[in-house]
């Protein structure tokens, strides 16, 4: 019984074990997967390689409109598309999606080696 | 005798983390019979299995289980495997291992917390919890999410860690088991604690066989029972003795428990200490085609998988049999004769995982 009264003095003197959040924030280790950024689209090669091994079917890409697009509300965050992606252009960050208060999906459309950015619901 | 009132426990309990409930036939304060209702989070994911490709599949299982995703992972694509005839590299077996292992830990610690709160400790309950978070942390390092890990693929691990990152897990797993001694102690020899668990729920050794217990529950009634010491992954390479406590009650279970943490500790420890170099990964050729059985030792016990492939991209069928699906028929036994006020600690003794059972 001694033990656990020991333990819990020793736990009034010292800090506390958790981080005061909003204040006090945790650096992302390097390798996280946090969420899918986006796609350099100026790289992109439209080869749908991507859409095909998503396990959630949140990527869809159209050759010919030059459109790559992602559900972020679908997308398990799984890494898959990053790995398989042949011109290695798909970006995934370290942090985690920010709350929204629409469910808009992320799309990226090529114009003639000119990067356009657009929500679109 | 007529006077028998019939208390429904769960599916919201404060002690249930998952939504399992039992009907309780009472007798004043003594349970006659205990009838169970699952069924509250089935998601169809044998279902889904069906529609995907099998390589895609890999991330629907591991969202079977939100505690050990790896283990699911892992007795899928050793299926897999074996039905395509890949060869998985050494390296990539000996990190299974690891993964695996970092995997059970958490899992236990896990469990040793909500066992502390279910007994009213809560001080004991957030001891546990911060120890565990250090594993959090590695996970999150090596493999990028904390819970459901994602490394594991037909033919190999999608990761691989540093042997930097190695010597940091070998000496972070060291602490922990410095950790988990400090709360063993009260664990094992706090009066309260031993009050509410030492001859509560006993199962025979018989009796566990005969109603199929698996895991720390059927170690725990003296059964030498543990998948990896069929050797899969790298575990025949490695220096394993299943854990046995011969009492079968909830105090038998629970040191069951935290000894398989030290067991993970050491498990790791020697992984670390052989892992040899070279690649992760093989590529898969080809769709499955046959049928498989794979199993795997889960931190909750056996967990079968059933696989039929016709030889295209998609599956037949898939079937999971989880262990905690073969321990509730003896917590069914088990609960008779109990008074009501101990349920709660006998329901998490068997570790239940329910959206494990009903997927």
């Amino acid at each position: 019984m001694f033990d656990m009264i020991g333990n819990i003095f020793k736990n009034l003197g010292t800090k506390p074990a958790t981080r005061c959040y909003p204040l006090e924030k945790r650096e992302p280790f390097k390798a996280s997967r946090g969420r899918v950024k986006g796609v350099e689209i100026e790289k992109c090669i439209f080869c749908g390689i991507c859409s095909r091994k998503c396990p959630a079917d949140a990527i869809r890409v159209d050759r010919n409109a030059k459109s790559w697009e992602i559900d972020p509300f679908k997308c398990v965050i799984c890494g898959a598309c990053v790995e398989v992606c042949p011109k290695k252009c798909i970006l995934m960050d370290e942090t985690y999606t920010q709350p929204s208060t629409a469910k808009d999906k992320l799309t990226y459309i090529q114009e003639s080696k000119e990067e356009s950015q657009s929500q679109a619901g | 005798m007529s006077n028998k009132t019939v208390i429904p426990f769960g599916p919201q309990h404060p002690v249930l983390p998952e939504p399992l409930q039992l009907k309780l036939v009472m007798q004043d304060e003594r349970i006659v019979e205990a009838i169970p209702a699952i069924g509250y989070v089935h998601r169809g994911l044998e279902k889904l299995t069906e529609t995907k490709e099998f390589t895609q599949n890999v991330f629907v299982i591991e969202r079977i289980c939100g505690i050990c995703s790896f283990k699911h992972a892992l007795a899928y694509c050793q299926g897999m495997e074996s039905l395509m005839g890949i060869e998985v590299p050494d390296r990539a077996r000996f990190l299974r291992v690891i993964w695996g292992e970092l995997h059970r830990m958490h899992s236990h610690l896990l469990w040793l917390g909500l066992l502390a709160d279910a007994f009213g400790f809560e001080s004991l309950f957030m001891q546990v919890w911060r120890d565990r978070e250090k594993v959090m942390d590695i996970m999150e390092e090596t493999a990028g999410s904390r819970v459901i890990i994602s490394t594991n693929q037909i033919g190999g691990t999608r990761r691989d860690i540093a042997p930097e990152m190695l010597a940091k897990i070998d000496s972070v797993v060291n602490e922990v088991k410095e950790d988990v001694e400090r709360v063993e102690k009260v664990f094992c020899n706090d009066y309260t604690v031993k009050h509410r668990m030492v001859g509560i729920g006993v199962l025979s050794k018989e009796n566990a066989k005969l109603w199929g217990a698996v895991g720390p529950m059927a170690r725990g009634s003296g059964i030498a029972e543990d998948v990896r010491t069929l050797g899969y992954a790298a575990y025949n390479e490695l220096d394993l003795e299943p854990v046995v406590e011969t009492d079968g009650d909830c105090y038998a279970r629970m040191k069951v428990r935290l000894r398989e943490v030290y067991q993970s500790v050491d498990l790791i420890r020697q992984a670390i200490a052989k892992i040899p170099d070279g690649p992760i990964h093989v590529p898969e050729k080809g769709n499955p085609n046959g049928e498989v059985i794979s199993r795997v030792e889960q931190p909750r016990g056996e967990a079968l998988y059933y696989m039929r492939a016709n030889g295209s991209k998609t599956l037949d069928r898939l079937r999971v049999r989880t262990p905690t699906f073969a321990n509730i028929p003896a917590l069914l036994k088990m609960l008779p004769g109990h008074q009501l006020a101990d349920v709660p600690i006998l329901i998490l003794t068997i570790d239940p995982c329910i959206s494990c059972t009903e997927r």
